[in-house]
This record gives C-alpha cells, sequence and structure tokens, in this order.
C-alpha cells in the first residue's frame, strides 16, 4: 500500500514554524491561496505562486529522493495541461494554469508534509461540527476525508502495479490490459478498505467521556 | 472467556453457475481461549470467519456473541470482536504507524496528547517502538502485521478473529507473529494454514467443503486433515 499523502507526501514530524501552526490555519490559507489564484489568474502571479511554494516545500528540507518524487508527482499534470493550453490559447495562459497548478500542488504538498492525519482530522471534525444538526456525523466526514487523501496515492501506486503486470506480458501498449485490471483492483482496493473500516470498527460514532483502557495483553 | 455460537449457520454466494452453498449448516460452541480453523482453500473457514464479527452475514442459522446476535447488535459485536486480514494493507488505512494506531483510539481518547500517548503505548507493547513515525510502506511485512494486529487490539475488544495472519510471512515472522497471538488475553479464533501455529492452540475446527468434518484436540484434528484423500 501507498503510505503517502497529497502529492506523494508523507507526514514528517518537526518542531518548524509550519509544524507549529495550527492546522486550521494551513488549511484556510491553502484554500484562501487557490480561490486566489483562480480568480486573478496571469502568468506573473502563478509564477511567483509557483516560486513561494518551492521556496516553502523547500523549507521543509525534503531529502533528494523525496524531492524528485514530489516533482515528478507534481510536474507531470500541470506540464502537459500547460502544453495543451500554450497550444490553444497562447503562451501566457498554459503558463499561468500551469504556474498555478504547480504552486497549489506543492503547497498542498507542504500542508500534507507538516500536519499529521490526526491533526487533520480534529481539525476537519471541528469545522464540519455545526453541520451535525443536519444529521452529518463530524467524526465520519474527517474520516472520509482522510480516507480520500489516503485513496489518491494509493490508487496511483495501483496504477503502477498494473502497468509493471502489463509490461510484464508484453500489453504494455494494450489499453484494455491497462484499464481493465486497474478498474478491478480499484474497486476491490475500495471493497477490502471497507471491509478493514468495518472489521476496526472505524465507522461507528465515537463515544464522549469514557476512560482511557488500553490492553494488549501482548509482550512480544 | 466470551463464547461464539453457531446455531445452523449457513452461507449460500451466488455464482454465475448459480447459487453455491459455501458453509452449510453449522453448529459450535467455541468457548475456549484459542481456537484454530483449518482446512484447504476454499473449504470456508475464512467464511466461517467473518460470520464471527458480521463481515458476512449468514444465510440461514444464527452467529451469537456472549448470546446476542451478530446480526441484531452489529456495532455491539463489533466493539468487542476484532478482525485480522491475511493482508495486514489491506488493513492498514493510515500513513504512518503511530496515526494508524491514533485512529483506533480516537473512540476513547478526545484529546490529541493522549491519543498519541495510547498509541505510542500500544505500540511499544508490540515491540514497535522506534518505528511511530516510519511509513507503514517502509515496514517489514511481519512488523506491518503487528501493526495491524496492534491497530485492532487498541480498540480492547474481547475476540481476536485473525484470518490467515501468517501466510504472507516468513519463517521467522511467522513464528513471531505466531508467539504474538499465543501470548494474547483476548479469545482467539485463528484461520490458519500453518499447522504448528493451530497445534499450539486449544481446540481445532476442520472444515472440508463448506462442512465441519473434524472437531477437537488440534492434534487428533490436525492428524484427521493429513489423512483427508
Amino acid at each position: 500500500m501507498s503510505s503517502a499523502g497529497v502529492a506523494g507526501a508523507a507526514y514528517r514530524p518537526g518542531d518548524s514554524f509550519l509544524h507549529r501552526m495550527p492546522a486550521g490555519t494551513k488549511l484556510a490559507a491553502l484554500t484562501l491561496i487557490g480561490a486566489m489564484a483562480t480568480i486573478w489568474r496571469s502568468a506573473a502571479t502563478s509564477t511567483i505562486l509557483a516560486t513561494c511554494a518551492l521556496g516553502l516545500y523547500l523549507t521543509t528540507r525534503p531529502g533528494r529522493r523525496t524531492a524528485a518524487r514530489t516533482a515528478r508527482r507534481v510536474l507531470v499534470v500541470p506540464v502537459i495541461v500547460g502544453m495543451y493550453q500554450v497550444w490553444q490559447r497562447g503562451w501566457d495562459h498554459g503558463v499561468a494554469v500551469s504556474g498555478n497548478l504547480i504552486g497549489i500542488l506543492l503547497l498542498a504538498t507542504v500542508l500534507a508534509t507538516v500536519t499529521s492525519i490526526d491533526e487533520m482530522l480534529d481539525t476537519i471534525t471541528r469545522l464540519v461540527r455545526p453541520l451535525r444538526h443536519l444529521g452529518l456525523q463530524p467524526e465520519l466526514v474527517a474520516f472520509a476525508f482522510s480516507l480520500m487523501m489516503r485513496s489518491l496515492p494509493a490508487t496511483l501506486e495501483t496504477a503502477r502495479e498494473t502497468r509493471q503486470a502489463a509490461q510484464a506480458r508484453g500489453l504494455e501498449r494494450d489499453v484494455r490490459a491497462l484499464l481493465i485490471p486497474l478498474a478491478i483492483r480499484t474497486v476491490a482496493r475500495a471493497r477490502a478498505t471497507g471491509q478493514a473500516i468495518h472489521a476496526r470498527n472505524l465507522m461507528d460514532p465515537v463515544d464522549d467521556g469514557r476512560t482511557s483502557r488500553v490492553r494488549s495483553g501482548a509482550r512480544p | 472467556m466470551t463464547t461464539i455460537e453457531f446455531d445452523r449457520a449457513r452461507v449460500d454466494a451466488v455464482t454465475a453457475e448459480g447459487e453455491v452453498r459455501i458453509l452449510h449448516d453449522t453448529t459450535l460452541r467455541l468457548a475456549e481461549h484459542r481456537v484454530a480453523v483449518i482446512g484447504a482453500n476454499g473449504s470456508g473457514k475464512s467464511t466461517l470467519a467473518r460470520l464471527v464479527n458480521g463481515l458476512v452475514a449468514p444465510t440461514g442459522g444464527r452467529v451469537l456473541v456472549d448470546g446476542r446476535d451478530v446480526a441484531e447488535h452489529g456495532r455491539a459485536i463489533r466493539r468487542r470482536v476484532a478482525f485480522c486480514f491475511a493482508d495486514p494493507a489491506t488493513q492498514i488505512v493510515m500513513p504512518t504507524a503511530i496515526e494508524d494506531v491514533a485512529l483506533s483510539v480516537r473512540r476513547r481518547h478526545r484529546r490529541p496528547a493522549d491519543r498519541l500517548a495510547a498509541a505510542t503505548a500500544v505500540l511499544h507493547d508490540f515491540g514497535l517502538a522506534g518505528l511511530e513515525h516510519r511509513s507503514v510502506h517502509a515496514l517489514s511485512g511481519g512488523q506491518r502485521q503487528l501493526l495491524a494486529i496492534a491497530g485492532v487490539l487498541a480498540t480492547d475488544p474481547a475476540i481476536l478473529v485473525a484470518d490467515e495472519p501468517t501466510t504472507l510471512l516468513d519463517l521467522r515472522n511467522a513464528r513471531h507473529i505466531g508467539d504474538v497471538l499465543m501470548t494474547l488475553s483476548q479469545q482467539l479464533v485463528l484461520v490458519t494454514h500453518d499447522l504448528e501455529l493451530a497445534a499450539r492452540c486449544d481446540r481445532a475446527i476442520l472444515l472440508e467443503a463448506g462442512r465441519v468434518v473434524a472437531d477437537g484436540p488440534p492434534a487428533q484434528v490436525i492428524d484427521t486433515y493429513r489423512r483427508l484423500p
């Protein structure tokens, strides 16, 4: 299974100012920047955004391998989309779109690197708590969000494995040999995850006020 | 010790060939600390195990845990019965070891600091100290299976159902996981192909083509299994 979060980033514990910043503030900042980048879209602003995001990413001190992996995941789609936009609407638009995408993906990577999923779950639970009057269970919404975060890289990992399996059989150019197993394995993974959630009793409402008692009985 | 009862429980499945009976009417009462379920692939072992916490619903009959019908008291039963899959990757849903165990203890610990402390203690208990922040992807197969077991036992269940927990492991890790399972205080229902491990249980059940064909002391049941055509 993939362990990565958004854009392949896994949480790395630390004590930087980004780590100490409340998860809600980081999430709000990312949302705000994303909205502003969409509203005021130009080659200049998106270049500034991508550069600043890169600077922020470098403050997380990724290793060379992590940085290379992030670059692959962050650049592929924006570059393809950007090239298409250059062809369709010119350089300015292409640079604006791809710059924005790279900037937002890098910021999302930074967020995932400096924020634990547990902290994120708490934040989302707090954010959606007012909606419990509409019948929503905040814990479940937060859990669904974290599953979604996890499922993106997991699906990419499945795609990679499927491609390797097709290559091993000399079928790398056969679209059916790629797409059909990918669809089946993705659904199977979703089913397995559902079973695991059921088996681990993770979807039932949380009890309040129960005392802590962890018992394992195991001393390996 | 808790009691698991199968009262003429059966399971049918619809396949391309029509309806197939995966588990024939089964009546059992399991009150021993450690019960092994053995048999060939496709004999109905996993189906029997999945009935215990409601992952599979019986087509007929009932399954009771401490006198409560699994079909009627699903939520309460799930809190009593933990389930561990053969492939830990199926079961681990968070990116790092501590986050995965912390997810299990969220129910009991509202404060993040308490959650982390409880999760750290659980990981320590299972010999995973020092690996708290390691990506689950970077753990060895044995460590991942330990983490999966730690994750389900952190919810403090009364019963652990383990479906071939050593199948994907090498000999050393399989032995280690086997040792961990045998030291648990929880009642254990262990589906396994590892006959050495089955022999360490208090009782064994042999399934063949969806029927219980032997039930009793592990040595006798394993002997019967070995003599099956």
